[in-house]
Parts: structure tokens; C-alpha cells; sequence
């Protein structure tokens, strides 16, 4: 009743091909990026921007990028940490060495950084294929892992390894409350989320998707595999070089490498298969729901009753974690977004039901 | 003869490996016992080290194997063994503890296959290992929750004060762990019962047939769920007796189920379907590392200025990293056609 | 026919072709040769070697002695990608199709050759990426006008029944704009009325776009009916070479599909 296409005929391939062809998505999108700009900097507390959205807003960031490389190019990778990582500390010896660079630039500069050593871990992906695949994504990732941790330049000489940041200055302006944050990280996502979904439906994307599908046929209709894989690596590194600077500057202000290991790159490919692999609104929903779950599981328990020590809460967050895993690949292997796909699909006959 | 060469023909890195062996071998000895006999400790510390990565890797070849699926959750499975009897040993005597434990892990064989496997068993590989991670979370949340995250003891009665061989030849001897000599006797002991197991029994063969294509196994009357459920217990099993090894060298605390981080790229060098290729990936790694640690980590924290140390962190990846671009398959492995 | 007579110039040479598989001998001293515009049938029992041939001239195995030219050039190690470049296009038995994409994705990805906008340029949807995209549209609009799949376009593929994925794996091909067409297999697992359907379109490529056309068939009705000249493998060797009406009339071929033994 409210959400039907009727009348809405398309006369032109451009208006067919847009991003939301359907008139209520365009508006309730712009209501959307409007209530985001406006409404939350004014209804939201500081608390909850710094805690929730912020980082739900950095993740869903990494998880675009990973679900480019993993959803819609089909290469399997647990490395992603390591090029947040290579994003983080490329910003923060930026900003040391050369101060007068202005943010925008430096996010620009850390995330091409990435996207050049993920085009370099990238090129086995031509020879190895599939779980092999996984495991030397973990080459570069343990790689990275002791070069941050060791090599004594990018940390700028810290004895205790952690590295701490400035406050960011961006054209003219001090990025330092939570409100001010809020709208960078903001802009950068919708920007770099426009920018994902050109791309996944240029023909580039489809490239990306005949790889992941069929890389033998893709191969056979003109689709290089050198390009293909590389460019994926190169768009998923840049993205998550990108988030892992936003997430040093904006969300930790200081951090040990740590914060880039092996369990931040695992959390990555959590959100997105949870949330969809090959779906955009899904990042969104895997990054939402990685945010979500660990404060539920910490209120929860206190609200019921129960008392549980911090310990205990972080086992059960594993064991939450790892069965909802498990439940969503047996139930619903396209993740939340294939709900949320079947949830919109029952509303555009709603109220009928079939 | 010629069966011979053509043989040695194929399997050329594992020549070649060999022969940089010997030639390491033999060159410190030319110059002088004192170094030859630090080189050898360093050789036997990584061969002994490479038996215990050996351990690990086996269980995820096992599984790999017979059900062409890749156990990321070995290493939790090898924590929760060991969690499980280092607790319970607190009530029981220890070798009930163990048979108890065993029971847990058949337990939890069969619960994988009825939650996890059966409701996959169509999809991809991809979908298959995502699985596994999400079960190894799963299981180190859980062991921890069930018994605890302090680091725990386990006392298999071995002696652990090593042996000092050789003094007379060289400076001062060679300095071996009893401790690690049994647990490279036990593994020995493993392999040749698991390769005797998949050659020669009719479970054995059933389990490669299920490997190799479910569907077609099934067509001949193979019952999927109970091979399944036998091989994750066998790997539970495998996952025990490293579980046991590791513990009592290194105790029971949570980064044991990181060991088994290393064992994966063990059981990859080796050709996932090999189990002599699981230990010999686990040997070349684990002298590699030694050597690596040893010498190229010097030279590096020289040139670099580094830390120091730590090369262990990734060197066995990068190995096994630069290892399959030359052969996709492994050591041992078995080449894949693509039918188009 | 009008169409026997555009029949021009030599297209591919394939030259004591051979290829093993560890120990098998897929395919043994392989020689013919296909011309421009015409419509070249491969027969033979199963396992002679004919989706072997077709995977050789398009670059996906490497002969293992002998040699392929295409327009008059020899070609050491040809990758798929570059016979796709070079103009020949082909299908696949087991129709290898991208199974997560529409079908009108899948007909697109056959345009990637020839979309020229850089990474930036698509990701910011501007100008000549917008124009690109549209202008390859319409030609893939027109393919599948052509092939008669307007309803299915927005489909994805794995929902369609098979003979309407056969048109999809065809319209694919079609949108590289191919000299040469590899077909294998097309009419696998069609009834009648779908044969009649595919042989029309087949007929209607070379006609209209000109295109040489070798085709892998069982049918020996469609291969008499629509080639015009046939080669005949069996077990891997070539037992006949010529008109359909040479190829009927000789004694190797009739022992091959009869079975006599050998």
C-alpha cells in the first residue's frame, strides 16, 4: 500500500539504472542523511555518539571495504586489520612529521599507503586460491603486526610500543568534541558509501563478481584475473586503511598495536558475514551489530539480575558470537541483508500477503 | 630404479629441502665443534618444536581429509581437551581425567556434526571455514567459561630435566628435553597408526571415499553423519594428545589455542591431504623458525633497529607463503584440474 | 545459399594439435582449419576430445605440441582473455554462468573489454562513466531483444529454467561482438521446440553479425542440417573432415558411432 512502484515507469536506461529507482527509498534516504546531519548532533548524547555511533560508523567503513574484496570479489581474507593498521600509523607519522598537511590529506595519503601494500599482498591471490588464499592474507597480517610492533620508526621511538595522537586539524577547523568528530567520520562515510556503490555496479564491479562467481568463465569473456583481484585488493586496502586511520584518530586517540591484530580482522569478516556478503546496506548492519552486541550482553545481565565478572561477560560474548555465526551461514547465509531484503519485499504487498 | 627417480623427480622440494639440510649439517662441522654444536641445538630445539606443530597440524589434515573441510577451530579444540583434563585431573586420577575428556570431545564430534555440519553440508568452502571460526570462538568462550581462564598444570609424570648428550664432543654437549624426545616418540606412534588407519581399513577407505565426493558416497550407502562424527573425534583425539603435550611443556592458559595459529600453515606446507606431509611441514617450520629467530633475527634488529625478536610471529606464514607460489598444492599434496 | 557464398579467407588454423593430461591422450595430431563466416560442426562420441578442442582454441589449455593460429598469426600461450580480446568468444557445456548476477548483469560483463573509464571515473558515477555504461546498455538491450529474454532480464540467473540460461550463456558471448563463435553443446537438454528456437538464433548470428561459428552437437539432424562443414574426432585422433554429406557417406565414422571395434 505504501510501498509500491505503481506509476513509476522508467522512460531512459539512466533512470533505470539509478541508484534507488524506487521513489519511497529516495526519500526515505534523504530523510535519513538529513536526520543524520541535523537531528542526531542535536538529540544524541556525547556518550552515546563516542561509544555507538562513532565506531559503528568506523567499522562499517572496514566492512565496506572487506565485503568488496570478500562478498563481491570472492578473495577470502584475514588481513584486514593489518591494512587498518598500515592506514593508522601512516596518519599518525604523518601528522608528527609533516603538521601542516591538513587531515582530509593526510586520510587521503594513509589510505592510498594501504591500498599500495594491499596491492602487494594481493598478488598471490593470482597463484593461490580459496582457504590458501586465507592463510597468506595471515602472512601479511602477522607481517604487519611485527613491523609495527618492532621497527622502532613508525612508533616514533615509544618505549612501550603505543603511540598516542593530536587533535585533528582539518581545513581551518579542531576536530575535538564528540559532535565534531561525529559529522567527519559522517561525511567520510557517506562519501566513501556512494563511492562503494558506483563502483560495485560499474563494470568494474561486475568484474569483480564474474571473479568471484566463475573466475575460468570470467576470464573467457575478457575479465583480466590480474586486474580484477588486484583492484579489489587495492579499493578494499584503501577503505581500510582509511577506517583504521579514523579509527586511531577519532575513536582510540591512542593505541598499541594490538588494536590491529588478528581478532580486529576477524571481527571485520564477522560484520560482514553476518550482516551479507556482496551487500552494501549490510555492512552497515554486521557494523551495528558488533557495536550493539557487546553493550547488550553488559547491561543485560545486570538488568535481569545476574550478576556476571568481566571475564565471564567476554566468554559469553564469544559464545554468542561464534554460535550466531554458525546460526546465520546454516539459516540465512546472506546474512541481515537478505532479511532485510525479505522484510521489504512482504512490504511492498503488504497488505496483502502474497 | 627409474620408479625411484621419477618419484624423486615429483617430489622435488622435499629433495631439495633435504639436501639444504645436510648441507647445514655438514658446514658448521668444518668449522669447529663449539659452533657445530650450538647449530645442532638449534636444530634439534626446531625439530622438536616442529614434532609438537607436527601434532596440532595432523588433526586439521584428518579432518581436511575426510571431510574436505578446514578446522579453523583445531586450535580451540586442542584448549578445550586440555582445559578439560587439567581440571577434571583436579577430582580424578589423571588417566580417568583423560578418558573423561576423550568422552567430552566425541561429545562434541558429534554435536558439530549435527549443528554445524548438517545444515552446511551443500555449501562452499568459504562458508564451511567461516563456520569453523565461528566454532572456535564458540569453544574458547565456552572452555573458559566452563573451566576457567588461570593458567592450569598438567602432570603426565615426565621427566623434566634434560639430557646433556655428546659432552665429549662437543663443548660443553648438546642440551636435549626428555620432555619433547617423548613427545616426538608419541607422535611417530600417531602418524603410523593414522596412515595405517586411512590405508588400510574399510573406515579408513570410506572416510577418503567421503573426502573425495560426498554425493557419490553417499550413492553407495556411505553413512555421512557417522563417518563425520568418527573423523571429529579422531581429530578430537589428535586434538587431546597435543592438547596433553603442549599443556605439560607450556601449561594450560589460553594461548594455546594461538599455537594452533601456527600449525595452520604446517598442515598448508605439507598439502593439506597429507599426513607424513604434516610432519614434514612441521619439522621444516619449526627448524625454520628456530633458524630464522637465531640468525635472521640478529642480523635484522641490526640493520633495522629493531625490538628484537618476534620473528616467529610471521616468519612460518611468509615461508609457506612463498612456498605456494612456486607450488599451489604443498609439499605433498595433490594437484587440482579444473574441468571446464 | 547466400550464406554459403560469403563463406571468405581461412579465420583459424589449428596444426597437429595435441594435448595430455598426465598419461591421457585427450587429443592426438589434431589438423583442419575454420573460414570466415561459416558454420563448422565438431561430432563424435563421448569423450573424444571435442569440449578439449574448443578449450584449446580459446586459450584455456596450452597444446602440448603443435600450433594454433588465428588471422593468419601463431599464437604460443594464448590466455582466454586474450582470445576474448582477439574476437573469439564461446559457451560452455556446463553453462558457466555468474550465478549471483542477473541475467542482464551477466550479458553486461560481456561489455568488460570494452568499457574504458577508469576506477575514480566509475566510482564517481560522473560523466563519461554514466555515458559509457548507457551506451553499452543499449547494445545489450539489443541482445536481448534479439534472443527474445526481455521478461527475465532483472532475474538472477540460478532462478531460470535451463534452456532460457542457455540463451543468457549465448547473449553473453554475443555481447563480446565475436569473429568467432564457440558454441559447445548448445542444444544439451532442449526439447524440440527449443532446439528449433536455438538453431534460428544460430543461424541468425552468422547471418546477421556475420559471425564463423563451430559448434560442439550430438544432434545429428541440427549438424546435417545447418553446417557447412563438419570434422569428426574419436578418441582424440580426426576420423572425417568435410561437407555433411562427405562425413555421412564415410566408413570410419559410421564404425566410430556404430562401435565397431577398434
Amino acid at each position: 500500500m505504501l510501498y509500491r512502484e505503481n506509476g513509476q515507469f522508467k522512460t531512459t536506461y539512466s533512470a533505470d539504472q539509478q541508484l534507488m529507482p524506487i521513489a519511497q527509498d529516495r526519500w526515505l534516504m534523504i530523510a535519513l542523511v538529513a536526520s543524520s546531519f541535523l537531528a542526531v548532533p542535536l538529540l544524541a548524547s556525547d556518550y552515546a555518539l563516542r561509544a555507538l555511533i562513532i565506531p559503528f560508523l568506523i567499522l562499517t567503513i572496514a566492512a565496506i571495504g572487506l565485503n568488496i574484496l570478500v562478498g563481491y570479489c570472492g578473495q577470502i581474507s584475514l588481513g584486514s586489520a593489518g591494512f587498518m593498521g598500515v592506514g593508522a600509523y601512516v596518519a599518525f607519522n604523518l601528522t608528527l612529521r609533516v603538521p601542516q598537511l591538513d587531515f582530509l590529506v593526510v586520510l587521503l595519503l594513509s589510505g592510498g599507503s594501504a591500498a599500495l601494500i594491499g596491492i602487494g599482498f594481493g598478488i598471490p591471490s593470482l597463484r593461490i586460491k580459496g582457504l590458501y588464499l586465507a592463510v597468506a592474507t595471515l602472512a601479511a597480517q602477522f607481517f604487519l603486526d611485527w613491523v609495527f610492533a618492532r621497527i622502532r620508526w613508525f612508533t616514533a621511538d615509544s618505549s612501550s610500543g603505543s603511540v598516542s595522537t593530536n587533535p585533528i586539524e582539518m581545513l581551518g577547523w579542531t576536530v575535538e568534541r564528540p559532535v565534531d568528530k561525529y559529522l567527519l567520520v559522517l561525511g567520510v562515510v557517506c562519501l566513501l558509501t556512494l563511492a562503494a556503490k558506483n563502483l560495485t555496479r560499474s563494470y568494474i564491479g561486475r568484474a569483480w563478481m564474474a571473479t568471484r562467481d566463475m573466475d575460468v568463465a570470467a576470464e573467457v569473456i575478457g575479465v583480466r584475473p590480474l586486474t580484477a583481484k588486484l583492484s579489489a585488493f587495492a579499493v578494499s586496502s584503501f577503505y581500510a586503511g582509511v577506517a583504521g586511520a579514523l579509527w586511531g584518530f577519532v575513536y582510540l586517540g591512542s593505541w598499541e598495536p594490538a588494536a590491529f591484530g588478528v581478532s580486529m580482522s576477524l571481527n571485520v569478516l564477522f560484520m560482514i558475514i553476518i550482516g551479507g556478503l556482496g551487500s552494501m546496506v549490510g555492512s552497515f548492519f554486521g557494523a551495528a551489530f558488533l557495536v550493539v552486541l557487546p553493550l547488550l550482553l553488559n547491561q543485560i545481565p545486570g538488568m535481569v539480575g545476574i550478576d556476571l565478572s568481566t571475564a565471564m561477560k567476554s566468554h559469553m560474548e564469544s559464545m554468542i558470537f561464534g554460535g550466531l555465526i554458525v546460526l546465520f551461514l546454516a539459516i540465512e547465509p546472506h546474512g541481515l541483508a537478505r532479511l532485510w531484503a525479505i522484510g521489504k519485499e512482504k512490504l511492498r504487498i503488504w497488505p496483502f500477503p502474497h | 630404479m627409474p620408479l625411484a627417480i621419477g618419484r624423486l623427480r615429483r617430489h622435488w622440494p622435499v629433495v631439495l629441502l633435504a639436501m639444504l639440510l645436510v648441507v647445514g649439517l655438514v658446514a658448521p662441522l668444518a668449522g669447529g665443534a663449539a659452533t657445530s654444536g650450538f647449530f645442532l641445538e638449534v636444530l634439534l630445539g626446531g625439530l622438536m618444536a616442529g614434532v609438537l606443530y607436527s601434532l596440532v597440524a595432523l588433526g586439521f589434515v584428518l579432518i581436511y581429509k575426510a571431510s574436505g573441510v578446514f578446522n579453523f577451530a583445531q586450535g580451540a579444540m586442542v584448549l578445550f581437551a586440555a582445559l578439560a583434563t587439567a581440571r577434571l585431573a583436579e577430582q580424578f586420577p589423571l588417566p580417568l581425567a583423560v578418558v573423561m575428556a576423550l568422552g567430552l570431545m566425541i561429545g562434541f564430534a558429534w554435536l558439530v556434526e549435527r549443528l554445524v555440519l548438517r545444515p552446511l553440508v551443500n555449501q562452499s568452502a568459504a562458508t564451511l571455514l567461516m563456520a569453523t571460526l565461528g566454532i572456535s570462538i564458540f569453544l574458547e568462550g565456552f572452555g573458559q567459561a566452563v573451566w576457567g581462564n588461570d593458567i592450569y598444570r598438567i602432570d603426565l609424570g615426565l621427566p623434566k630435566d634434560p639430557m646433556i648428550v655428546g659432552a665429549r664432543l662437543f663443548d660443553g654437549g648438546i642440551l636435549i628435553s626428555r620432555e619433547d624426545l617423548v613427545a616426538a616418540s608419541v607422535v611417530a606412534a600417531l602418524v603410523l597408526a593414522l596412515s595405517l588407519f586411512f590405508q588400510k581399513t574399510a573406515t579408513g577407505r570410506a572416510l577418503r571415499a567421503v573426502a573425495d565426493d560426498h554425493l557419490a558416497a553417499q550413492s553407495i550407502g556411505i553413512p555421512l553423519n557417522r563417518i563425520w562424527v568418527i573423523v571429529w573425534s579422531v581429530a578430537g583425539f589428535v586434538a587431546l594428545v597435543a592438547g596433553l603435550v603442549w599443556g605439560s611443556k607450556l601449561g594450560v592458559q589460553f594461548s594455546l589455542s594461538q599455537v594452533a595459529l601456527k600449525a595452520l600453515p604446517v598442515a598448508i606446507l605439507g598439502g593439506l591431504t597429507s599426513i607424513p606431509g604434516a610432519i614434514v611441514g612441521g619439522l621444516i617450520v619449526g627448524v625454520g623458525e628456530k633458524f630464522a629467530d637465531v640468525f635472521l633475527g640478529q642480523a635484522l634488529a641490526r640493520w633495522f633497529n629493531l625490538e628484537g625478536g618476534g620473528i616467529e610471529q610471521w616468519f612460518a606464514y611468509v615461508l609457506v607463503l612463498a612456498f605456494l607460489l612456486v607450488r599451489p598444492e604443498g609439499l605433498f599434496g595433490e594437484r587440482h584440474i579444473d574441468r571446464v | 545459399m547466400s550464406r554459403r557464398a560469403s563463406i571468405g579467407d581461412v579465420l583459424l588454423q589449428v596444426e597437429h594439435a595435441s594435448l595430455t593430461f598426465g598419461g591421457v591422450n585427450a587429443l592426438v595430431d589434431i589438423s583442419f582449419d575454420v573460414l570466415e563466416h561459416e558454420i563448422r560442426a565438431i561430432i563424435g562420441p563421448n569423450g573424444a576430445g571435442k569440449s578439449s578442442l574448443l578449450n584449446l582454441i580459446n586459450g584455456v589449455y596450452a597444446p602440448g605440441a603443435g600450433t594454433i593460429s588465428y588471422l593468419g598469426q601463431v599464437h604460443e600461450r594464448m590466455h582466454p582473455h586474450d582470445a576474448a580480446r582477439m574476437g573469439i568468444a564461446r559457451t560452455f557445456q556446463s553453462l558457466a554462468l555468474f550465478k549471483g548476477m542477473s541475467v542482464l548483469d551477466n550479458i553486461m560483463t560481456g561489455r568488460t573489454l570494452r568499457m574504458r573509464c577508469g576506477l575514480l571515473a566509475q566510482a564517481l558515477h560522473i560523466g563519461p562513466a554514466a555515458r559509457e555504461e548507457i551506451e553499452h546498455r543499449k547494445l545489450v538491450e539489443g541482445i536481448i531483444d534479439f534472443l527474445e529474454i526481455q521478461a527475465y532480464r532483472r532475474q538472477p540467473v540460478g532462478s531460470l529454467p535451463y534452456g532460457l540460461q542457455k540463451r543468457v550463456d549465448l547473449g553473453r558471448a554475443l555481447a563480446l561482438e565475436p569473429r568467432l563463435l564457440l558454441l559447445d553443446e548448445p542444444m544439451a537438454g532442449m526439447n524440440l521446440e527449443e532446439k528449433q528456437d536455438m538453431c534460428r538464433f544460430i543461424l541468425d548470428v552468422n547471418e546477421e553479425f556475420g559471425t564463423a561459428i563451430v559448434l560442439i552437437e550430438h544432434d545429428m539432424g541440427v549438424v546435417m542440417d545447418i553446417s557447412d562443414r563438419v570434422v569428426v574426432l574419436d578418441y582424440g585422433r580426426k576420423i572425417g573432415d568435410g561437407t555433411p554429406d562427405q562425413v555421412r557417406a564415410n566408413q570410419q565414422v559410421i564404425n566410430a558411432y556404430l562401435g565397431v571395434a577398434h
